[in-house]
Order: C-alpha cells, then structure tokens, then sequence
C-alpha cells in the first residue's frame, strides 16, 4: 500500500491505510536506543518485534542493532535478548532452539511455544555469518532468521559488503577517478535460502510495514526454518535525508530493484505489485549521495541490469510451481 | 554400585557425559577426539539420553550453539582439539564473560604448522587467559571422574564458569584402560538439574551479551577475574565430596614419591604416569627425586604449589608446547614467575617434550631427571630445550 | 531490582553484564539530539496513524481522542512523520523556535 500519488478523496476506501491503528502497541523496541535519526532498520526491527510478540527469544549479531540497543546498564529490548558475536547469529539462534526445545521437554520451562528469532545485518549475514546461516538453515532448527539489509558494513563505518549494491561508493570500495565503487552486483542471500528447500522466504522493506509484519507473522507460525531479507534504508550510509527513508525503500520496489515476494513451499508470490511500467532507477539513484558520481552512462548500464535481473526474476516467479504441485506425477 | 570395565577412555568420557544429563550438545568431529561427539551420538539415537544433539558444521558454531543453548538454562556440553579449539577462540572468553557453565572436553592436540594430529598441548596453552577453569586428566579414570565433576564446579553460584577437561590425544583418547564407571543413581546424586542464574525466557525478559563502555569494562573484568579465583575453593570442594561419596582423591597438584626429594619434574597430563616409573627406578638406584602432577591449571593452585615444591634443590618442568620467543615454556614461564619472590626457590630447567606425539619414554625421563640433578643457575631464555630434536 | 548509581563498583555489576531491566534504554532521553521537531495541526490530522507506524523511535502515540503527538524526550527529529503525513498535518519546526 503506497502512500504516494494517491487522490486523498479515496482515503476511506483504502482500509489499510488505517491499518496502523490496528497492529501491537507495545513497544518491544524502546525508545531511547541510539540509532541514528531517521534510521530505517531501527524501525524495521521495532515493526518485527510487534509482529512477533511476547514469547520470542532473540539472538542478534555484532552490528548497529545490537551496538545501539543493548549499552550496559540499560537495554531497549523488551524481549529475551543474547548477543554472542558477530558472525554467529544465527548458530546461537540454533543452541537457543534446541535449548528451549530440551527444556519443554524435559518441563524446566513453561509449556508454550516460543520462538527462537536470530537477526543480524548484511555483515553478519551474507558475509562472516554466511556459514552459520547456511549451517542452521539447512539443519531446519525451528528458528526465523531476518537479515536487515542497509548494504554496506554500517556499525564500522560504511564498509563494503556482499549486498552493497553496484556503483555504490563505500569507504572500502570507494568511488575515485579509477574506480566506479562497489564493481559486484547484490548477493541474493533470499534466492540461496530459496535453494536451501526452506518452507518460507520472503523479502521485506520497512517501507511497505503492513507487509512486513504479516510476513514475519507468518515465519513465526512456521514451525521450521524460515527467512526474510528486509531491505533497512540507512540515511547515514546512503548519504540520503533522514525524512526520505520511507521514500527510498518504497523507490526501491517501484522500480523494480528491490522485489517484495514471498516463497511458500515452492511457490513464488509477489506480495507487492511494483507499478505496472516501472520507475527509471535514476528516481532512486538521485536522493542517494552515495551514487552521486555516476554518469549517466553508467546509470544506464544499471537501469538494464536490473531489468535483465526482474526479467530473470519474473521469469522465476510465472513458472514456479509449489512443492505439492510438483509432487503430482508427471503427466497427470 | 557402578561398577569396572575396560573401555576407550574417549568412549568412556563421552559416557560419563552423558551420565551428567546434558540437555545440548553441539559437536564437530576433529581427531583424535572424534569419538567423544560419535559416541554421545550413539548414546542419544539410542534413546539412553534425552539431549538435542546439534550436528553443527563448525566449531565456531558448535561453542557458539553452547553459547545459544546454556543461555536459555540448558546444561551443555561440547568437545573438541587443536584447529577446532582455536577456531572457537573468538568466543571462549565471551563464554566466561556471560558467565555460562559450558563444559569442553579438549582432546590436546597440535597446533598445525605442519599440520599434525598428534598429541602435545599448544591447543590448550593458546587459550591461557580466556577465564575458563582448566582440569588435566593423566588417566582413563581421572577423564570420568573430571568429566562429572566439571558440571559441578562450573554451575556453582560462586563460580559460573566454562570448565575444559584436557585429556591428550591419542595418548589417552584412543587408549582402553580400566575404568570404574558410576551408574547414574550416583552421579544423580552428586549432581542435581542445572539450576541457572539467568535464563533467556519472555517470562522474564534479560539481556545477554550487552555492550561494555570503558566506564564499566573494567569493572567487568575485575569481578571475572573474582570469579576465577573464587573457583579454586569451589574446586577443593567438589573435590572433597567427590572423595566423600566415590573414595577417589583429588588435589591440585599430586606428589608422588616426593618425602625428601632434592630434584622434583613437574608434568601435566598423561606423561605423568611414564614420569612415575622412571621415579620408581631412578628411586631404586638411591636417587633422592620425585614428581609433581598438576592437576587444576587454572586457576593456578600458587599455595599448593609453593608448598609442594618447599625443600627441592633443582626442579625440572616438563611442557609440551613451545612459547615462541617468550622465556621457556608457558609451563616453565608461570611456575619462574610463581616462584619469583620466594626466598629459597630451587634452580629451575625446562624441557618440552613430546611435541606433536613423539613418544618420550622412561629413559629420556631418567635422563632429564639426571640433567636436573647437576644443572646450574640458569637465566630462563637459557633454561629451556626442546628435548630430544635430532642434530 | 533497586537503582545502582552509575559507574558501579566492581561488586555491583551483574555478573556477565547481564540486563535485567527490560526497556530501560528509555532512561537515556534522546530528545537531546533534535535540531527540528514536529508539531502536528489536528486540524488536517485525519488519525489514520502513518505518523505512529514510521517513527524508528516509536515515541508517537495516541491520544484518548485519536490524535497523535511525539514524546519530545525522545523524538530525534527525523522528520520521517512529517514527511509521510498524507494531508501534510506535520510540520518539522526549527528547534530554537
């Protein structure tokens, strides 16, 4: 549901416009936490921490969520909340699964079901937790994992990552007059999670909230592994104003660079239908300071990329069939 | 009554694991101590131990599991050597520092370079100051009786410490030796459910893991360091009723044949027992030595030590690592450094022996014994050898 | 759990660093960092709660009447609210004002 471009006359007609007033109201997440002004991931885990509720266990890696949240003495986590390192998220999200598994069992803990959450950011996802994430994944813990994704090693100071975008300038790969930036395109951590035969991946993006929150609502029900990549927009490290947070994330998806969908037993869905001709990528290129030095050359040579990439993508999504689709024999 | 067999001593530290009721264990096979995390496998698919066995795919992952799993207030347990020890070296002092009773059995392997799967203790000694509490087995019986009693100490509210249980590759870990193995009613007895401190449940939402300023870091280190010294007492303890209830005696450091023993050698682990039938020997021929077998490693047992080694003319202390460009080996380093101030401290030699599984035997004991007997006054960078490299 | 006085004494920290006050981050009022804030006309507010929904501090709430207004303890003034607000009820107002 975009809140742009669209005739105010019509507001009581569109229901969930008004869905904020609908969702948790306890505040998970504290204010008082020391993100940045206007920093998107800190509203992404403050909208996952409604969705989730009361019985969940945190496990969370070294990054700018876990620096800006957890100073001693104080906390801004409501919830149960262990931090370990930085590449290891999410294998501590699978000791405290089978831990609270054991201790159900065995009646040391009370008998409900809680859930076992292990976040980290692109870092300590897609680069140093890839292993754990990948080991945990695939050993099917009952444990939601959520990547929140501001592209670059934000905490350390805006150092490249594997999901830094192409053409990104970052002060590891820094864009010069012998060099573009970041020169490797965005690692598809939600695609190789796809592979992994998860039962539920999604992509997220904090600007579409209603969306995100009825699909980590929906990872939680799943009782097996399950991922969602939630694209955090970080006016810091983007170089972009803080008021536009919410606007990047959602030119993100209008022009196609960014996908919301989830995957379901197999089965591709787009949860979000980006506009039927797609925004020109210079829409989102041009609030961000960090691909301030591109030609327009090279804006074209990343408009057709990420139309090859869609294609490629929309290709996936027309001919996915679910699990239980492709169980039927063949030729029935 | 629990009663005595013949068994691997790696297979029978995993029993006594088990025996200990652990709620998560999260392994990855590294040799030689492979068949502690396979025979606690069996154990669970067998039905005889309710546990989730996590087969992680890293050490790094298997202590970062424990981490994860001793947090929500589940007993751990997990074991592992040489590259996989210092694979999980990132977070074995955050271990101590949540204060999470995790408990490691460390098959003591060699560091590679070359690589080799060999017993000596450069795995252990590279973990010296990560604030676990560290136990050294020299036989099959001390691996189970250690192993139980590691759960002990380190849930102890004074301590709340990971204990290691060191016990030498192949030496030990693939040797069959006669155990007497306790039955569970007894081990029930001596150890009851892990009761946690804190434990990550929404019933009552905590923190773990928070960020340190310098404002408080210090602090934080000043009341581990607390912790670890504190252990020592809670050690004595356990030891004392483990005496009480199973008859077999414990102390830090073990004296044999030490009543007027003007040269004393000093070991740590299984070369221990080689050590004492080279004493038995050289004691036959009128030879006035003796031998010291540490037991507790950390935290250092300084008063026992002290106490221990009162009256020796010359000491020679056995290690099996090399501390490269440092003064000796890290054995040697500590106990020169324990003995520092004291008034009458015997002239001091140091061998390291062993390295990567080369056999040392009664002979080169004997020989060693010898060399102590007429050494003189040594600065330390000149008191150490690497005994026994071919010229 | 009584106050301890900040920095604590070796003694009185909780062992592991452990936090066992949930949420206490909002002791630190955050407020401070602002340069601009909100102020919201509830003339054109038409209480659908993007403002609420967008707030990275979650310092916007609800009054008895639907309204909404920011918690200036902790409101950094990102100007996110103001930004999103459809009928433009949010204005980001210089804090010196």
């Amino acid at each position: 549901m975009s809140t742009t471009n669209v005739n105010p006359k019509k507001l009581v007609e569109n229901f969930e416009l008004y869905a904020p007033k609908l969702i948790e109201k306890m505040e998970y997440f504290s204010p008082g936490h020391r993100a940045c002004q206007g920093c998107g991931e800190a509203l992404a885990i403050r909208l996952m921490c409604k969705a989730l509720g009361k019985d969940t266990v945190i496990s969370n890696a070294t990054g700018c969520m876990e620096v800006i949240s957890s100073l001693y003495p104080t906390t801004a986590w409501n919830l149960p909340w262990i931090h370990v390192a930085f590449p290891n998220s999410a294998s501590v999200g699978s000791g405290v699964e089978a831990g609270l598994k054991a201790l159900r069992r065995k009646g040391r803990i009370p008998d409900r079901y809680v859930k076992t959450v292990a976040i980290g950011g692109d870092g300590g996802t897609v680069d140093i937790g890839f292993q754990a994430l990948s080991g945990a994944m695939e050993r099917g813990h009952d444990m939601l994992y959520v990547c929140f994704d501001n592209e670059a090693y934000m905490n350390t100071g805006i150092q490249r990552s594997g999901a830094t975008p192409f053409g990104s300038s970052t002060t590891t790969a820094p864009a010069g007059k012998a060099s573009i930036g970041n020169k490797t395109w965005k690692k598809n951590v939600a695609e190789i999670m796809v592979e992994h035969g998860l039962p539920y991946v999604a992509t997220a993006c904090h600007s579409y909230p209603i969306d995100f929150m009825n699909k980590v609502k929906k990872a939680r029900s799943i009782k097996g592994p399950s991922y969602i990549h939630c694209l955090s927009v970080c006016p810091t490290g983007w170089r972009s104003t803080s008021e536009t947070c919410i606007k990047l994330g959602r030119l993100a998806v209008e022009t196609g660079i960014f996908p919301l969908y989830e995957v379901e037993y197999g089965k591709y869905k787009i949860t979000v239908d980006p506009p039927e001709k797609l925004r020109s990528v210079t829409d989102y290129i041009k609030p961000q300071g960090r691909f301030r030095h591109l030609t327009p050359d090279q804006i074209k040579g990343i408009q057709e990329r990420v139309l090859m990439e869609r294609n490629k993508f929309m290709n996936k999504v027309n001919h996915s069939k679910s699990w239980e689709e492709l169980r039927a024999p063949q030729g029935k | 009554m629990g009663k005595r067999i013949g068994m691997e001593i790696a297979l029978a530290a995993a029993e006594a694991a088990a025996l200990c009721r652990p709620d998560v264990i999260a392994a990855y096979p590294i040799t030689p101590n492979t068949h502690i995390p396979e025979h606690l496998s069996d154990i669970v698919a067998e039905g005889r131990l309710d546990a989730e066995y996590i087969c992680v795919e890293s050490e790094h992952s298997a202590i970062s599991a424990c981490c994860g799993a001793s947090g929500t207030g589940a007993r751990t347990f997990t074991a592992t050597s040489s590259q996989g020890l210092l694979f999980m070296q990132e977070v074995l002092p955050i271990v101590s520092s949540l204060r999470l009773p995790v408990v490691m059995v460390i098959g003591n392997r060699a560091v590679s370079g070359p690589i080799n799967i060999w017993n000596d203790h450069s795995d252990i000694m590279y973990q010296r100051d990560t604030g676990w509490v560290s136990l050294f087995v020299a036989n099959g019986q001390e691996t189970v009786d250690m192993v139980i009693q590691a759960f002990k100490i380190g849930e102890h509210r004074d301590v709340m410490l990971p204990v290691n249980i060191n016990i030498d590759g192949f030496q030990l870990t693939h040797v069959v030796e006669p155990i007497f193995m306790p039955d569970q009613e007894e081990v029930d007895r001596f150890l009851p459910t892990y009761k946690p401190f804190a434990q990550l449940h929404p019933d009552k939402p905590m923190t773990m893991g928070a960020l340190g300023l310098p404002e408080i870091f210090n602090e934080a280190m000043r009341a581990k360091d607390e912790a670890i010294l504190r252990s020592k007492k809670v050690v004595l303890d356990v030891w004392k009723e483990w005496e009480k209830q199973f008859g077999r005696k414990y102390e830090p450091i073990e004296s044999y044949k030490t009543e007027g023993a003007e040269t004393l050698l000093m070991t740590m682990g299984s070369m221990g027992e080689t050590a004492e039938i080279a004493i038995d020997e050289l004691r036959k021929d009128g030879f006035p030595v003796g031998l010291l077998k540490i037991k507790l490693w950390r935290p250092f047992p300084f008063e026992e030590f002290r106490k221990a080694v009162k009256g020796a003319k010359c000491l020679a202390v056995m290690d099996r690592a090399v501390s490269f460009g440092g003064p000796g080996g890290p054995v040697f380093a500590e106990i020169r450094s324990a003995l520092y101030d004291e008034p009458k401290k015997p002239k001091m030699l140091n061998f390291i022996i062993g390295l990567g599984g080369r056999d040392v035997q009664v002979e080169d004991f004997i020989k060693m014994a010898k060399k102590t007997a007429s050494t003189k006054k040594l600065k330390p960078e000149d008191a150490y050898e690497i005994y026994g490299a071919r010229e | 759990m009584s106050e301890k006085k900040w920095p604590e004494t070796w003694q009185e920290v909780n062992p592991g660093c452990m936090v066992f006050r949930p949420g206490s981050a909002s002791e630190y009022h955050t407020g401070s960092w602002r340069a601009k804030r909100p102020i919201w006309d509830n003339a054109k507010c038409i209480k659908c709660g993007v403002c609420y929904i967008f707030c990275p501090e979650g310092c916007i709430t609800e009054d008895a009447d639907g309204f909404f207004a920011a918690n200036f303890d902790y409101c950094k003034g990102c100007g996110i609210c103001a930004h999103e607000c459809w009928p433009k009820a949010i204005v980001m107002v210089n804090e010196e004002d």
